[in-house]
């Protein structure tokens, strides 16, 4: 099973990549894709995550296909 | 209700005038609208800014931005409702963001345009870049709290 993920803004800068993919066995929360999409780096403090473009809490699960995004707080309007 | 997100300028005059001749036509329940105009100044944080880039989340932006569009839908009495926004390269002056409620009565139109902007600044996924005078670049931080400013 597979999840894409992708990252915006000052976040993509910090993670050096604008996407992911990773593939993953068991059932992971979204706080496992970060720690293995970015290998376990450092959250920025106040960073936000999607599903499928939702916005969803650290310990939701995530299915596969999945679109997992990671960004700053937003900063529009 | 559309959500316009758009990568060049626009006019928001000429465009409120468009949708009204256009897809709001000649509505006679409407009694009240609201507009609530967005522009970019040259200043942020003390320093003198040259330009603004807004990056979005294509896809979760509209979908955000009509989520929040039918909450104050269900919340208020409205006729209509519009958002354009920008995205790219944005210069001192330009308009950034253009939110306008259709309505009967008056209360509706000013708490759901309130209600939408302030959304949209915390829960509509764009990111603004500023680049200054001395062509330094920098992310804006944060957003404020509407309510909150003095």
């Amino acid at each position: 099973m597979s999840i894409k993920i992708r990252y915006f803004a000052s976040l993509k800068d910090y993670i050096g990549r604008s996407e992911d993919e990773i593939s993953y066995e068991n059932v992971l929360t979204v706080t496992e894709v970060w720690q293995q999409a970015t290998q376990n780096k450092v959250k920025p403090q106040n960073t936000l995550v999607s599903v499928n473009m939702d916005y969803v809490s650290w310990d939701d699960l995530v299915n596969d296909r999945d679109e997992v995004a990671f960004f700053p707080p937003v900063t529009g309007g | 209700m559309p959500v316009i997100i758009k990568n060049t300028p626009f006019q928001p005059y000429q465009a409120l005038q468009h949708y009204e001749e256009t897809a709001l036509g000649q509505n006679n329940a409407v009694g009240a609208s609201n507009i609530f105009i967005g522009t970019m100044r040259d200043f942020n944080e003390g320093d003198q800014v040259k330009v603004m880039t807004l990056e979005h989340y294509p896809g979760m932006t509209e979908k955000q931005l009509e989520k929040i569009i039918a909450e104050a839908h269900q919340q208020w009495n409205l006729i209509d409702s519009l958002i354009i926004h920008r995205v790219g390269d944005i210069f001192p002056n330009e308009p950034i963001v253009l939110v306008a409620i259709w309505s009967s009565h008056r209360g509706d139109a000013f708490d759901a345009c309130r209600f939408i902007m302030e959304n949209l600044k915390s829960k509509a996924p764009f990111w603004k870049k500023e680049r200054l005078i001395n062509e330094q670049e920098r992310w804006v931080l944060t957003n404020t709290n509407g309510y909150l400013n003095t």
